[in-house]
């Protein structure tokens, strides 16, 4: 098992040196100087030549190359453009709204979706199936912003229950905080909760009709036992699967939530930092996230084997 | 549901290999499916986007870029049928003039995310020294979150039509060569391509002629989803502020307009949003529609 959890590690590292390449290519190579975007409008020849001289950008590329990886590798990113601090630092300071946002998507996904899934499943081609399935076509073609808006005029605007936008750390307790998170959580799980029932409803559909279940019914288990025991167990990992791979969907969407409820963290250092070209922050922001995604889905993989046994590595 | 034969992919080598079964049943089907309430609905919704978009000039708009300060605000008057936003220009206007850029921007980054993604699909497919490579790049672009690639994209190189169809399609790209890697993958051990390697076929032939008509249907299939998830992301990226300027209308920069006025004038931001929701859900209830007929395996699973 440890041995597996080493190896799959050890193979994370190529797709890693992978994303740090394309990154830095594509912050490199496409038009548009760095130096001059620092400068600003109305810089001199001479003054490119100076910050050109001191971010390194006079060197050749791959020079440029190996010092951002020796730099990446002692968990430096650098300085931002912007508030000249570092990013590493600046990072730090917002990723508690970020963190908060997600897990709550991710408990509440968990505990509507699966659930809407089994019933989807068990009432498989009556109205209750069609209804879910109907929500899940909604919740994945009404992008996070609209929803967003929607949840912000009815439940905000029109009913007055929740602070329009805006957040609290729970240090200033936890009422006020989880009022600010409740239409965030809401928006941003649209999405989510239509991909994960969705798979939730294949899976023990397909599980259904295997024969070990036809066993369970012949000796006589309840129904219920069935489902939860028998399907929703040898269901879990298409459905792991898809919540490891929904996070890049839920970066996504926090980027977009977190712009549309005025939320103090990470998407909104994305969106601040395109603005202002800042790409010190922006490469470090996409290898982050980036990096978190790589991780989540090796952390789903090594779930496998707590949800089906017969899976050794 | 799943009625239709599954995907011939074995054939004899004369025949030429085509995936799809013949097309007059796949008429057929599609018309069947039509005659479910929702893709009825779906359809029609659709049709009126492509015609709304299209006939934009002749269907009462005005130039949807015109600033009127003298009619900022402005409620639904005869003048102007959904009111103006925070510069005068006319609401209704630059609805039509955006479902213009959505379907261009949606129609484009399919179109050449399967162009390129199927080169590359069938490079990495058929020559296994090559494979190696091309795949590690794709895991590599596949890795970074799409719309945060798409970003870092745009605002490196400005926000105009092309820079952001560049920045949609170059995540899709990853996902198109997955999709036809696997299928010559699992095409070139079938005997009837095994069959034409051994009459001496010439590699082009054997590609065009016996491998690649096999990716047309999932293709398709593909390109619905590419359709939707682009039209999505061009409006996410506008409505981030890293995408379209205003002065070329989209959904997206429509509703980022519109937000700090959200309190005052809610439909500056929910018409558009309703547009876009409307195009979205019937996009995909017909792409979900087109899989069920042109991929009976894939239906299955999902």
């Amino acid at each position: 098992m440890l041995a597996y959890i080493v190896r799959r590690l050890m193979a994370t590292v190529p797709v890693m040196v992978m994303v740090a390449l394309v990154v830095f290519a594509i912050l490199r190579l496409t038009p548009g100087d760095p130096a001059a975007i620092l400068a600003g409008d109305d810089a001199t020849g001479e003054q490119l030549e100076r910050i050109r001289k001191s971010m390194g950008l006079d060197q050749p590329i791959l020079t440029q190359f190996g010092v951002w990886v020796g730099h990446l590798l002692q968990g430096d990113l650098g300085v931002s453009l912007l508030s000249s601090k570092p990013v590493v630092e600046l990072i730090g300071s917002r990723v508690g709204p970020t963190l908060a946002l997600a897990t709550s998507t991710i408990v509440l996904t968990v505990l509507l979706a699966v659930p809407l899934g089994v019933i989807a499943a068990r009432n498989r081609g009556k109205w209750l199936d069609r209804l879910v399935m109907a929500i899940s076509v909604f919740g994945f073609s009404v992008p996070t912003f609209v929803i967003g808006y929607l949840l912000i005029l009815l439940l905000s605007l029109k009913l007055g229950w929740f602070p329009v936008q805006g957040y609290k750390p729970m240090a200033d307790g936890f009422v006020p905080f989880a009022q600010r998170l409740v239409l965030p959580t809401l928006a941003l799980s649209g999405v989510y909760i239509a991909l994960v029932a969705r798979i939730t409803r294949s899976s023990i559909v397909e599980v259904m009709g295997e024969d070990f279940i036809r066993t369970a019914r012949a000796k006589g288990a309840k129904e219920r036992a069935i489902l939860l025991r028998h399907a929703l167990r040898n269901a879990a990992v298409p459905i792991v699967t898809i919540i490891g791979i929904g996070v890049a969907s839920l970066i996504t969407g926090v980027v977009v939530t977190e712009s549309v409820f005025n939320l103090p963290g990470l998407g909104r250092l994305v969106v601040e930092a395109v603005l202002a070209r800042d790409y010190p922050v922006i490469q470090g922001l996409i290898l982050l996230f980036s990096f978190t995604y790589i991780l989540i889905n090796l952390v789903v993989d090594v779930l496998y084997t707590v949800f089906d046994p017969r899976i050794r590595y | 549901m799943n009625t239709n034969p599954v995907l011939p992919m074995a054939q004899g080598s004369e025949v030429p290999a085509s995936a799809a079964p013949p097309a007059a049943t796949l008429g057929r089907q599609l018309l069947k499916a039509l005659k479910s309430p929702p893709v009825m609905v779906a359809f029609i919704v659709f049709s009126i986007v492509i015609v709304l978009s299209v006939l934009a000039p002749v269907l009462g708009t005005v130039d949807p870029v015109a600033i009127n300060p003298g009619k900022r605000f402005a409620g639904i008057t005869e003048d102007h049928w959904l009111g103006t936003d925070a510069f005068g220009r006319d609401t209704y206007s630059r609805l039509l003039y955006g479902a213009r850029v959505s379907l261009i921007v949606g129609l484009g980054a399919m179109i050449i995310s399967i162009a390129i993604g199927l080169v590359i699909g069938v490079v990495s497919g058929y020559f296994r020294t090559a494979d190696v490579i091309i795949m590690r790049v794709m895991d590599g672009i596949m890795a970074i979150p799409s719309i945060l690639l798409a970003i870092a994209l745009v605002s490196l190189t400005g926000g105009t039509l092309a820079t952001v169809l560049v920045a949609i399609t170059v995540p899709e790209i990853p996902r198109v060569v997955r999709l036809v890697r696997g299928v010559i993958l699992s095409v070139r051990s079938e005997p009837y391509v095994e069959a034409a390697v051994s009459l001496g076929t010439r590699i082009h032939r054997l590609l065009m002629r016996h491998m690649v008509p096999n990716t047309v249907a999932p293709l398709i299939v593909q390109g619905s989803f590419i359709f939707a998830s682009a039209i999505l992301t061009e409006a996410t990226l506008s409505f981030l502020g890293a995408g379209l300027p205003s002065e070329i209308p989209s959904w997206g920069n429509m509703m980022a307009d519109g937000r700090m006025y959200f309190q005052l004038k809610p439909g500056l931001v929910l018409y558009p949003g309703i547009m876009l929701s409307l195009t979205l859900l019937s996009v995909n209830i017909l792409g979900d529609v087109l899989r069920d007929v042109l991929d009976p395996k894939m239906a299955r699973k999902g």
